[in-house]
């Protein structure tokens, strides 16, 4: 058989982009989970929040780089206000209450989406519009910036937790929240920030990704699920370990979806998740465990 | 037997035997839309209840229980299709066959995990067979799903009558109380003692020498019958099966019933679904309602799951332990 090398590099682009995308949105889960013991059902809804707040600063401003920016901060004062209100009185109760909670949010706010937007799904408008040639296809530039603006974002995200000051609060929270608390770290506000930054990602993604599929209510769900496998599969809350999951597993369904249509691409992914489970259940990432 | 334990148990069983009474009576009386409802409550309560064996039991929460409630769809499904003339015991038996297949499946790879890694394993499973029962449309007919005849009442051969609403809610009705008293044998028997033993100290009971993965794997089969009996007394009910009910919504759902209603009570699950189907009946109608007696025709498509949603996190932070959680010692122990 021939190997079309043509269609394997422009899957491999395809993969690079979408798995920094991915990337993008699994840290904030990850850095959630981490911190808190919070798994966030309600991470694919801020993603698609965030999309639509994009749509509507870009219909009334007309600049896209300030609808990112806008629905960044909107979509991250919601995710701190909902940790206060939801997430705040379940600290210290068992963790799946977390899920209960979150779960019943996704449902809220994909509704309140459906009735406010409307089933029809909006267009975000790409903000520039060059191609570039890559084999027989036109390949548009915008691809790449938004993988080159994830990877900054999350680069940002790793040189605050490295060196701020904030940052190590957060890592110290995650190490350990007693000890943090005894140290004078405001555990609670500590949480609450953390929440807002991993919505405000999950915003940022939600916008960036809105030119290349169109905006509805249901889009969170599919990334939810795929960023709980790539969370998964990169160890639950190590941040370094989601990032490789998430290039790793998009380049795979980018490959998958050369031979199977993409739908049943996540298939795939869903297998590695359960091989990793079953072999590394402490994620294919991460050194292990003694 | 003390005194006391015979009283309560008398307690039990008189309460018991009204509400079955009430549910064997009401049919009679309620209009043919409520009936039709009622008969839905109690197969969502199966499901339900199946969930709260591993929820509430073994303290595994699955977000997974929408696979064996297709499954057994589909099985049921492919038995009524296939056979002619479509034969109702056969249906339920090709309906379990196919959960039980998936049960075991699902079960072999997610009992090496616990709590949330549990959770996101059973979740991402039913979105396996979501995928797959959704792209493989020439067996499963697709996103429009298989519609089919509903099977007769009765032993093929010998005696066969068409189901009315009546007859199918009374059918429903014993399959569901059979379950619920096998069920609840299972969760007193030995074998549930070490189910609620894992639940309270896995550690612990895997040191007194319990093969723990063993017990979960049959907990987890166990649920996953049961769930598919439901998948096939709605499919009879409805006489469809679309690939919308394996969709991971569905096991959220479950889960709420379990926890509205209170985990670990068997009943409380079957509640909590009444509560929340007669909720968003309630708001489905409270909404146009309003919209047109207050004028306010902007809130006529309001959504019912937002008011529900609401009340749902309300309940997870300040009645965790559900409607029926006051009751929970007294409902296991008699």
């Amino acid at each position: 058989m021939d190997i079309p090398w043509d269609i394997i590099v422009i899957q491999t682009v395809n993969g690079l982009v979408s798995g920094m995308i991915l990337a993008l949105v699994a840290s904030g889960l990850t850095l959630i989970f981490g911190i808190m013991d919070v798994v966030n059902f309600a991470h694919g809804e801020l993603f698609m929040l965030g999309a639509y707040m994009g749509v509507i600063v870009l219909t009334t401003t007309g600049s896209f780089w300030l609808a990112l920016v806008l629905a960044i901060l909107i979509v991250a004062l919601l995710g701190a206000a909902m940790q206060v209100i939801t997430l705040r009185p379940l600290l210290g109760r068992d963790p799946l209450n977390t899920i209960l909670a979150t779960f019943g949010i996704s449902l809220v706010l994909q509704n309140y989406a459906l009735w406010q937007f409307g089933p029809v799904a909006r267009k975000i408008q790409e903000p520039f519009t060059g191609q570039f040639t890559l084999f027989y296809l036109q390949y548009p530039w915008y691809r790449i910036v938004i993988a080159a603006l994830s990877a900054g974002i999350i680069g940002g995200l790793y040189l605050f937790l490295k060196y701020g000051r904030y940052g190590i609060w957060i890592r110290a929270t995650t190490q350990d929240r007693v000890m943090a608390q005894a140290m004078g770290i405001p555990v609670p506000w500590v949480h609450t920030g953390v929440f807002a930054i991993g919505a405000g990602m999950a915003a940022a993604s939600g916008v960036l990704f809105g030119p290349l599929v169109g905006v509805n209510h249901a889009m969170g769900l599919d990334w939810v699920l795929k960023a709980f496998i790539v969370v998964v599969v990169g160890g639950m809350g190590n941040l370094g370990g989601s990032i490789l999951a998430a290039i790793f597993i998009s380049l795979l369904e980018a490959y998958a979806s050369i031979w199977v249509s993409p739908s049943q691409a996540i298939i795939v992914s869903s297998v590695v998740l359960i091989l990793t489970l079953l072999f590394r259940p402490t994620g294919l990432f991460v050194p292990t465990p003694k | 037997m003390t005194q006391i334990s015979k009283r309560r148990a008398t307690v039990y069983w008189t309460g018991f035997s009204i509400i079955v009474v009430l549910l064997i009576v009401a049919p009679l009386v309620l209009p043919e839309f409520w009936r039709r409802f009622l008969t839905e409550i109690l197969i969502w309560g199966l499901l339900a209840m199946s969930s709260d064996l591993l929820i509430g039991y073994t303290g595994m929460v699955s977000f997974g229980h929408s696979a064996f409630f297709g499954l057994g769809m589909y099985g049921a499904a492919a038995a009524i299709l296939m056979v002619k003339p479509p034969n109702l015991w056969l249906a339920i038996l090709y309906g379990l066959a196919g959960s039980a297949a998936i049960a075991l499946f699902v079960a072999y790879f997610s009992t090496r995990l616990r709590d949330i890694y549990f959770a996101i394993t059973t979740l991402i499973f039913s979105q396996i067979f979501y995928v797959i029962i959704f792209t493989w449309t020439e067996v499963t007919g697709g996103e429009n799903g298989l519609s089919f005849p509903r099977p007769q009442l009765g032993i093929p051969g010998i005696y066969t009558t068409p189901f009315t609403s009546t007859t199918l809610h009374w059918f429903v009705l014993a399959a569901v109380v059979i379950s619920y008293l096998i069920l609840r044998r299972i969760t007193q028997s030995p074998f549930g003692m070490v189910l609620q033993s894992i639940r309270e100290n896995e550690a612990r009971t895997r040191a007194i020498g319990y093969p723990v993965e063993r017990y979960k794997m049959v907990a987890v089969m166990l649920s996953g019958l049961f769930a598919g009996l439901a998948g096939v007394l709605y499919a009879v009910q409805n006489r469809f099966a679309a690939p919308d009910f394996v969709y991971f919504l569905i096991s959220g759902e479950v889960v709420i019933f379990n926890v509205m209603g209170g985990i670990g009570t068997l009943l409380g699950p079957i509640l909590g679904a009444g509560f929340f189907l007669g909720l968003r009946e309630l708001f489905s109608r409270l909404f146009p309602w309003i919209a047109t007696t207050f004028n306010m025709p902007q809130i006529e498509q309001f959504p019912y799951l937002i008011p529900l949603g609401i009340i749902f996190i309300l309940m997870v932070i300040f009645l965790p332990q559900g409607l029926l959680g006051f009751a929970k010692r007294w409902l296991n122990s008699t």
